[in-house]
């Protein structure tokens, strides 16, 4: 599968997710996401990591909660909780420090929270499904090197903690049993010295295996004239569209043309690189089908928005149960049907 | 082609040149060999070779590299890396992809090869390897072997001219050395590629080597054919070894060449012992003749009654689905060197560790003894790390994990103090066993004989009952195996036991008296050491293929015997 297809997928759910408050709708495509992700997935690491964006969503909520009840605006409704509330300073207007918990107050933090989280695991769902080093593989040429470079970066950490865990095994060998600033810095220091010379060794091999090899005799000077030209642009663009007093082709013409110029650089600057890629992912029709799922769930509740936005929004004053809309109900089926391996691909490497 | 002319490389901040005034050419389509003791510079040729050096570890060089018609000077490693193909010592530290097919194509990659040629040439090379069955695995899920032809795979795909190899075969089991060794005589014969290789295993090696280049530690070479140059090197391996003592000119360099020279040598052997003990004719007085000298020179070694200290029943190491040992039973005796062989991945090193205690350990029970007055034998696994050293000690496959502090004298000091010794104990212990250790000298700088014999005195400072040691011969030269093998023998015969897993048969018939074979997590064989490496056809050291009848192991062997018929 394309990692795209997966990224395109989760953020059109992360799209149709910022459309609504009502916690029913969020939660039907919270499952959705969680029943895709378990059904697709596959055993590395990077899959591995879902649980902790699972456990990132309940701390999200629970923060939000209680940031409502320390120091939230306290909205008028049925008082759960009488807290008296903290007098402040007068420099302190506007801030209330805790104060009568209404049940409407910790509905709309719940909600909030709620939100907020099924948006984290909607990155982390995309983090799971597509391995994030083939999805800057995809990147165009001229960010090959920059790409390469955050791959690495990324594989550091966890290297990193297998190495302190190997060094901290093998010093109880002599007996020795790291403890407080001694014992952190008896680790640190081999841990550390361990990585610079793994990075030294990793360098030296890519460096012999042709990493960031030009071509020779190819050195392009548009390129850089056409950096300069799009930061000229992109500055002056920016000036223009938050001034109001510039005239108004100075905003966003300039930046267009801005753009522009950085397109045409990356493609110039692509042309000197000669790379291929070996067995690139194919976007196929599972991958349209995946990427379609997202975008259709997105339109749906965009589209019921617009035209019926209260069933989006459950009333709080006065207090009403959620409802499930229809359209909110097939929002949540579109975004489960990846789930099914209907859209696997047959050949053996589709699921790679 | 590679050409040297006067080339001179000075490190910064350093006391003397790596390389003096080396000039050599290697035609296309040889396979060279560059040998020297531990720390002459043969990595240092070798990058100068393929422009590391000077462009990625800084320094001076003085001369002129031309490979394949483009001289270093103007050319970085990049520039070079469709002619050059470079393979490290440590193959994981060169890995920049996740998997073993990416990995495979990455160079090809960066070389903007037509993706239907990556395609073909990928298969190309997992056949040629063996490893069409890995081809999606992660890099990091794979035995060392594994990996090494991974990393031999992955310059051969993008056809360089030229292959660099620093110590090919150091992590490879005898087989999977042979098969990579095969590889590689394939690739030169058969495609004219010209190799440059390292390596101190030269036992392995030297009868493909069509030149060898040998370095002084004084950072001059010589070079010229193998037989000429091997004849008074100061490292050779056991067959050149054996060449000198019995005199044959020129220095026979392969088994074959080595056993129809050594009739004669065989027939005094043999006729003079059966002249002396007049018995049957046959292969029993063989058997009988060699095994009397052998027990005549080893009888001043087992001084003590022996007593069993280590005895391990029914081990079993799980990590998630994969069963690395498998219902081990297990008994060590005071004054044992017993070695611990087997395929690449067969749980050699889970079963150190399990030993030992700290790794993992799914089921069984492992009792060692403790030293006198420390009651009955107890698992070190329950122990606290400072107790458990007095019992067993593990030098693991990386030794300068022990190692956290900046000085040697340091870290002597602190092993003093960890245990309760008196000071100075662990520096007396280290220049017991190699020389010229400086105390001030940070222990990364040290050479890999000298950083091993630290370790090793850290951990023999404690006097363990058991010493288990994984794979301790890589990258030391002969002279230093030597120094191994004498401590070895040492310790065991002040009533301790030794435990070691190697690949290297040579270190083996050299030091242990027992050997262990461990294949798929079982032990699936047990006994004396001529038992087992004489009948198997990979684990046979050089010696004892060439004299085969005759069941001597080492050049020292046969040196003993050959005094005892006079």
């Amino acid at each position: 599968m394309h990692p795209l297809a997966w990224w395109v997928w989760a953020l059109g759910l992360a799209v149709a997710v910022t459309r609504t408050t009502n916690p029913a709708v969020i939660a039907l495509i919270l499952a959705s996401v969680v029943l895709v992700v378990l059904a697709r997935r596959e055993d590395a690491p990077s899959a591995r990591a879902f649980r902790g964006f699972l456990v990132l969503g309940g701390c999200i909520v629970a923060i939000r909660v209680l940031f409502y009840a320390v120091v939230g605006i306290k909205t008028p409704g049925v008082v759960l909780v009488d807290i008296p509330q903290v007098a402040l300073p007068s420099w302190a207007v506007g801030v209330e420090l805790f104060g009568p918990i209404t049940l409407t107050g910790l509905l709309v933090a719940l909600y909030g929270g709620l939100r907020l989280a099924t948006l984290v695991v909607c990155f982390g769902a995309a983090n799971a499904l597509a391995n994030p080093k083939r999805a800057l593989r995809s990147l165009p040429a001229s960010l090959h090197q920059i790409g390469t470079a955050i791959v690495i970066a990324v594989s550091v950490t966890p290297q990193l903690a297998t190495a302190a865990a190997g060094i901290r095994r093998a010093q109880r060998l002599r007996g020795h049993e790291p403890r407080g600033v001694r014992g952190l810095l008896s680790t640190a220091v081999p841990v550390l010295t361990d990585a610079l010379s793994r990075s030294l060794a990793l360098a030296s091999s890519m460096d012999s295996r042709g990493y960031a090899r030009p071509l020779t005799g190819r050195t392009d000077r548009r390129v850089s004239t056409l950096v300069v030209l799009a930061l000229v642009a992109a500055s002056m663009g920016t000036y223009g569209l938050l001034d109001g007093t510039s005239p108004r082709w100075l905003g966003v013409p300039v930046l267009v043309i801005g753009a522009a110029a950085a397109a045409t650089a990356s493609i110039l600057a692509g042309r000197q690189v000669r790379r291929t890629r070996y067995r690139p992912d194919r976007w196929g029709s599972p991958e349209l089908v995946v990427a379609g799922c997202g975008v259709v769930a997105a339109v749906l509740l965009v589209a019921a928005t617009a035209t019926d936005p209260a069933s989006l929004d459950p009333s709080l004053s006065p207090l009403g149960w959620p409802q499930v809309p229809p359209v909110a109900l097939l929002c949540a089926v579109v975004a489960a049907i990846p789930a099914t391996r209907v859209f696997r691909r047959s050949a053996a490497r589709g699921a790679a | 082609m590679i050409l040297f002319d006067h080339v001179t490389v000075t490190y910064p901040d350093a006391v003397r040149a790596a390389l003096t005034d080396v000039t050599f050419r290697v035609p296309e389509g040889e396979l060279c060999l560059v040998i020297g003791p531990t720390g002459a510079g043969k990595s240092t040729l070798l990058k100068a070779a393929c422009g590391l050096v000077p462009h990625f570890t800084g320094g001076l060089l003085e001369g002129r590299v031309v490979v394949e018609g483009r001289d270093t000077r103007d050319h970085p490693p990049r520039d070079l890396a469709d002619v050059v193909g470079v393979v490290v010592q440590d193959p994981a530290s060169g890995f920049v992809t996740d998997t073993v097919e990416e990995e495979l194509a990455y160079t090809m990659e960066q070389l903007g090869l037509a993706p239907s040629v990556m395609r073909t040439r990928v298969e190309e090379v997992l056949d040629l390897l063996g490893l069409a069955t890995l081809r999606g695995r992660p890099l990091a899920d794979l035995s060392g072997g594994e990996q090494q032809r991974v990393a031999i795979g992955s310059v051969l795909t993008s056809h360089p001219r030229i292959l660099v190899m620093d110590e090919p075969t150091s992590a490879l089991d005898p087989a999977a050395a042979e098969d990579v060794l095969a590889a590689l005589t394939r690739l030169v014969h058969d495609l004219g590629m010209t190799v440059l290789l390292a390596e101190h295993r030269l036992e392995r090696v030297v009868q493909y080597a069509d030149r060898v280049i040998s370095i002084a530690s004084d950072g001059t070479t010589v070079d010229g054919a193998p037989a000429a140059v091997l004849a008074d090197s100061v490292v050779a391996p056991p067959i050149v070894e054996l060449a000198r003592l019995a005199a044959w000119h020129p220095v026979p360099l392969s088994v074959r060449d080595a056993r129809r020279r050594a009739a004669p040598l065989r027939e005094r052997l043999v006729g003079s012992t059966a002249n002396r003990r007049p018995s049957v004719a046959g292969d029993h007085v063989v058997r009988e003749s060699a095994v009397t000298v052998l027990a005549e020179s080893a009888v001043t070694v087992l001084a003590a009654p022996a007593v069993t200290v280590l005895a391990a029943r029914d081990l079993h190491v799980r990590y998630g689905r994969t069963h690395a040992v498998r219902g081990v039973d297990l008994t060590l005796s005071s004054g044992q060197v017993v070695a611990l062989m087997g395929r690449n991945g067969s749980g050699k090193s889970s079963l150190l560790w399990a030993l030992q205690g700290s790794g993992p350990r799914t089921a069984g029970q492992v009792l060692i003894a403790g030293p006198p007055g420390a009651g009955p034998k107890a698992d070190p696994a329950s122990m606290r790390p400072r107790d458990a050293r007095l019992r067993v000690a593990l030098v693991p496959q990386n030794p300068q994990d022990l190692l956290y502090l900046d000085t040697v004298a340091a870290e002597c000091v602190a092993t003093d103090a960890q245990i309760g010794a008196a000071p100075g104990a662990t520096r007396t212990l280290l220049d017991g066993l190699t020389t010229g250790v400086p105390d001030h000298a940070h222990p990364r700088d040290l050479s890999e004989g000298q950083r091993l014999a630290l370790v090793l005195a850290i951990q023999l400072a404690a006097r363990p009952c058991v010493l288990l040691l994984d794979e301790p011969t890589r990258g030391l030269d002969y002279a230093a195996k030597r120094h191994l093998a004498a401590a070895l023998s040492r310790h065991a015969a002040a009533g301790a036991a030794v435990l070691l897993s190697s690949h290297d048969v040579e270190f083996v018939a050299e030091s242990a008296g027992r050997v262990l074979v461990m294949a798929d997590g079982e032990l699936v064989a047990d006994g004396g050491v001529r038992d087992i490496l004489v009948a198997s056809p990979t684990f046979a050291p050089q010696v004892a293929k060439i004299l085969h009848p005759v069941e001597l192991l080492t050049v020292d062997d046969v040196r003993r015997a050959l005094a005892a018929t006079r």
